[in-house]
């Protein structure tokens, strides 16, 4: 069997390659709009109305149509993306697995917002068997205010 | 606080997901795909099923996104379209104006989100 990815049972660990853990990765900027929030409210369901309805958003206190909170996948994605891709952090996409996810909110998201997000690898660790990869992505709209905080964690089964 | 919600994702609701997420992965969209390399069928985003943790949890506080400060998930399990969903959660600790909720999201026995928590701000 030598080498073959399975029923390899004598092959000395190999320690997970930790190289990239602190790299960041350039800015990414998303202008939100009024029509994909719909699409992504529709998408998961919300009936508030305060996603659909300018003046009804307004009444409620908000600039415009708010985001749903987990709209924070729709503007960090194009930052979170590559980094989870890069070939330095050198994820084994066919074992990974999303194993959690945590967003902490800030100020709220609004259509007509230009959100920037910023992703870092945040840790690198293997244990029992399995490779954790941390990425944090920091969200920011165009104030300069923070609007989500994202940790995303990836595990990929047979490392080490 | 509790939060309870029920719901049953149609066959389609996958497709209209990625298309919202911008998440193509065809494990989510294409049943034929997603036997070949092992699964039962298609399966859900799990970032759709902490969507729906997430709104239960905002529904629960009274309806206002802003309510909602923290939620963390960890995905065990994977969920399929046509067959409900449902989501409980009660109240963990309470303090300066906060609560925290221990959620989880249940299909077919199986829970498929656990050890969520969420941030509320009840003040």
């Amino acid at each position: 069997m030598g080498r073959a990815a399975s029923g390899c049972i004598d092959c000395p660990a190999l320690p997970v390659k930790t190289d990239a853990q602190g790299k960041t990765y350039p800015p990414f900027e998303y202008e939100v709009g009024k029509e994909k929030i719909r699409e992504y409210a529709y998408a998961v369901g919300e009936d508030n109305p305060i996603y659909f309805d300018r003046a009804k958003a307004r009444e409620a206190g908000f600039r415009d149509i708010p985001a749903p909170p987990m709209f924070a996948v729709v503007y960090s994605a194009g930052s979170v993306g590559p980094a989870v891709l890069d070939p330095e952090v050198g994820i084994n996409f066919a074992m990974m697995v999303h194993g959690s996810q945590e967003f902490v909110w800030g100020e709220p998201v609004c259509a007509g917002d230009t959100i920037t997000t910023e992703t870092s690898v945040k840790d690198i660790s293997d244990k029992g068997g399995m490779a954790f990869y941390v990425f944090e992505s920091v969200s920011r709209n165009q104030d300069g205010r923070e609007v989500v905080r994202g940790t995303w964690t990836n595990i990929v089964r047979g490392a080490s | 606080m509790q939060v309870e919600l029920k719901v049953t994702p149609d066959k389609y609701l996958p497709h209209r997901y990625a298309g919202a997420s911008g998440d193509f992965n065809p494990i989510h969209i294409d049943p034929e795909f997603a036997k070949q390399v092992g699964l039962p069928g298609n399966i859900l985003h799990g970032l759709y099923t902490m969507a729906q943790v997430a709104r239960a949890n905002v529904n629960a506080a009274g309806g206002d996104p802003r309510a909602l400060k923290r939620l963390s998930v960890q995905f065990r399990g994977m969920g399929f379209p046509e067959q409900e969903i449902t989501i409980t959660g009660s109240v963990k600790e309470e303090r300066d104006g906060r609560v925290v909720i221990d959620t989880e999201a249940e299909q077919g026995g199986k829970r498929i989100i656990r050890n969520a928590e969420a941030e509320l701000e009840t003040g």
